[in-house]
C-alpha cells in the first residue's frame, strides 16, 4: 500500500505560482480580439476563457479570463505570457511542460489546470487558422 | 488584521489548556498502569479527564474511552459494533452527509460483507426520518448519524430518530459523531437514546490528537484494535496523558461558557449571514435560525471559485475552509453540498466560515468589508457569470 493524498489534498504551491496567481498580470477583457476560445474541465467545472488579438499571424495582444483555483490563475496567466508577441506558428509549439516550468512546477494533482489553459490555447488558434483558410498565407511549421 | 474562521476544522487551544497540560509533559509524566506515585498521578489525572467528560454528556465516568480524536472513535464505534453484532444481522444505516471518518469506516465494511444504506437529506441537509423508518429491517444493528452536519452546519434531528430506534422491538444501535456538534449545541446521550458518541477535543480548544468515545454499559463492542492494554480494552497502547488532560480542562471551560458562548457566536453568525445575503448571487447552505449550529456559515458566491477566494482572503488575513471541487484531490465538489442538490458550478464557489467564542464583532466587521471586495473583484475575472447559475 502506498501512501496517497488525503481526502481535502495536501497542497503546496510553489512562490513563483502563488506569486502570479495573486498578481496576474494579464487577466481581463479584450474587446475586439481575433479570436476567443473556450473550455472547460469536466474534471473540476471550471471554465478558462482566452483571447487572442492577432496581426499579420502575430500575437500581439492576449488576456483570459479563469473560473478556477489559483493553479488555473496562475497557469492561463503564464500562458499568455508565454505566447503574448510570438508568432502563431511559434505558440503552436508551445508545451505544457513549458507552462508548468515557468511557474516553478506544478503540483501533480493540478497539471490538469495547465492542461485546459492549453488546451484553450489549441482551440483559440486552431480557430484562427480555419478563419484564415484560403485567405492568407497558409499555415507554416 | 488576522481573522480566523476556519473553527470547523480545527480550534486554537485555549491559555488555560496549555498550563493544564504543562506539567504532565516534564514532572507529572508517569504511566497510568503501575501504581507507584508517579503512575497513580497519571491514571487519577485519566479519571477526572473522564468525570468532567462524562458530566458533559450526561453519562458516567467508566462509559467514557479515550481515543486519538473523533475519527478513530468513528472507526473505534462502527466497526466494534458491526463485528460484535454480525450475528444478529449485517446492515448499517447512515447518511449521505456523514464525515469521511464515517463515510469511509462503511464502505469498508461493505467490503466485507455488511450493507449500508446511505440515508438523503432534504435541500437544508435534514436527514429524512421517515426513509429511516423505511430501511430499518430485521437486519439492521447500527445507525450513525452527526448532530450536527460540519460543512453545513444544519442540527440533525437525533433526538427523533434515537426515539424512532427505541421503539423497536428489536435493539439497534445508535451512534452519533458529535465532533461538529460538541460545543455548539447541548450533547446529552439519554435524551438523544445514542450507545455511541464519538468526541474530538481539537474543535472545543483542546489539544489534537485525543477524543473520546462515549459506549453505553453494556453495549456489546468488539475491540478493531489490538496490543497493549493500558487502561482501555477498547484502546490499546499508552495514552496521551497531557492530550486527556487538555481535552478535560477545555471541557470544563465549554461547560462554564456553555450559554454566553452559544450566544456570542450565534450573535456573530447572525451578523455574517445578513451581510453575506446583501452580496447578489449568494446562497446560504443550510437552515436558519435554531436549527443551524451557531458556528456555522456555509455561503456559495455564485460565478467563482472557492480554493481562490480562500487564498485571496488568507491574503487579507481571513483563513476559512471551500467546498470546491478544486481544493480536493478527487477533483469532486463535496459530497454534502451535492446531497443537498447544489449544481457542481455553484458548490464551487462555496466558502464556509465557522466561529468560536474568541471571534470579536471587530473581526466580523472586517470579514464582512473584506468578502464583497473579494467576491467582486473574483466575479470581474470569471467566464462565468453569477446569473447564469
Ligand atoms: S481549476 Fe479546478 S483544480 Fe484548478
Amino acid at each position: 500500500m502506498t501512501v496517497e493524498y488525503t481526502e481535502r489534498g495536501m497542497l503546496k504551491y510553489s512562490e513563483k505560482l502563488l506569486e502570479r496567481f495573486r498578481n496576474p498580470k494579464h487577466i481581463g477583457e479584450m474587446e475586439n480580439p481575433t479570436v476567443v476560445a473556450e473550455e472547460g474541465d469536466p474534471q473540476c467545472g471550471d471554465m478558462f476563457r482566452l483571447y487572442l488579438k492577432i496581426e499579420d499571424d502575430r500575437i500581439v495582444d492576449a488576456k483570459f479570463l479563469s473560473f478556477g483555483c489559483a493553479a488555473n490563475i496562475a497557469t492561463g496567466d503564464m500562458t499568455v505570457e508565454l505566447v503574448k508577441g510570438k508568432t502563431v506558428a511559434e505558440a503552436e509549439r508551445l508545451q505544457i511542460k513549458e507552462i508548468a516550468d515557468a511557474l516553478g512546477g506544478l503540483p501533480l494533482i493540478k497539471m490538469h489546470c495547465a492542461v485546459l489553459s492549453y488546451k484553450t490555447l489549441k482551440k483559440a488558434l486552431a480557430e484562427y487558422r480555419k478563419s484564415r483558410a484560403g485567405s492568407v498565407s497558409p499555415p507554416q511549421g | 488584521m488576522r481573522v480566523y474562521l476556519d473553527n470547523g476544522t480545527t480550534t486554537p487551544v485555549a491559555p488555560e489548556v496549555v498550563e493544564a497540560m504543562l506539567p504532565y509533559f516534564t514532572e507529572k509524566f508517569g504511566h497510568p498502569v503501575f501504581p507507584y506515585s508517579l503512575g497513580q498521578e497519571a491514571a487519577d489525572a485519566v479519571e477526572r479527564a473522564q468525570e468532567i467528560i462524562a458530566r458533559s454528556i450526561n453519562a458516567r465516568p467508566e462509559e467514557v474511552v479515550f481515543t486519538s480524536g473523533a475519527t478513530q472513535a468513528n472507526d473505534m464505534a462502527i466497526r466494534g459494533v458491526a463485528y460484535a453484532n454480525r450475528n444478529r444481522g449485517r446492515h448499517l444505516i447512515t447518511t449521505k452527509v456523514e464525515n469521511p471518518s464515517v463515510l469511509r469506516v462503511c464502505e469498508r465494511l461493505e467490503k466485507e460483507g455488511f450493507r449500508v444504506d446511505y440515508l438523503p437529506v432534504d435541500a437544508e441537509g435534514f436527514v429524512d426520518t421517515a426513509e429511516l423508518e423505511k430501511r430499518l429491517s430485521d437486519e439492521t444493528i447500527l445507525v450513525s448519524v452527526a448532530n450536527v452536519n460540519d460543512e453545513i452546519g444544519t442540527i440533525e434531528p437525533v433526538e427523533e430518530i434515537g426515539e424512532i430506534l427505541r421503539e423497536r422491538q428489536r435493539k439497534i444501535y445508535f451512534h452519533v459523531n458529535a465532533a461538529a456538534g460538541y460545543g455548539r449545541v447541548e450533547v446529552d446521550v439519554k435524551k438523544i437514546g445514542a450507545d455511541l458518541v464519538s468526541l474530538s477535543a481539537h474543535k472545543i480548544h483542546g489539544p489534537k490528537g485525543v477524543g473520546a468515545l462515549y459506549v453505553a454499559e453494556g453495549t456489546p463492542i468488539e475491540p478493531v484494535y489490538f496490543g497493549y492494554i493500558s487502561l482501555f480494552n477498547l484502546r490499546p497502547g499508552t495514552e496521551n496523558i497531557p492530550g486527556i488532560v487538555g481535552f478535560g480542562r477545555a471541557v470544563e471551560l465549554m461547560m462554564e461558557n456553555f450559554e454566553r458562548d452559544v450566544a456570542h457566536m450565534t450573535r456573530l453568525r447572525d451578523r455574517l449571514i445578513s451581510g453575506f445575503e446583501e452580496i447578489p448571487h449568494t446562497l446560504i447552505n443550510g437552515p436558519r435560525g435554531k436549527k443551524r449550529s451557531p458556528a456555522n456559515v456555509s455561503c456559495s458566491f455564485k460565478g467563482l471559485e472557492g480554493e481562490s477566494m480562500m487564498l485571496h482572503l488568507d491574503l487579507n488575513g481571513i483563513s476559512v475552509a471551500t467546498g470546491s471541487a478544486c481544493s480536493t484531490t478527487k477533483l469532486e465538489p463535496s459530497h454534502v453540498l451535492t446531497a443537498i442538490g447544489l449544481k457542481a458550478a455553484v458548490a464551487h464557489g462555496t466558502i464556509r466560515f465557522t466561529l468560536s467564542r474568541y471571534n470579536t464583532e471587530e473581526e466580523i466587521d472586517y470579514t464582512l468589508s473584506v468578502v464583497p471586495r473579494v467576491v467582486e473583484q473574483l466575479r470581474r475575472i470569471s467566464p462565468v457569470k453569477p446569473e447564469q447559475l
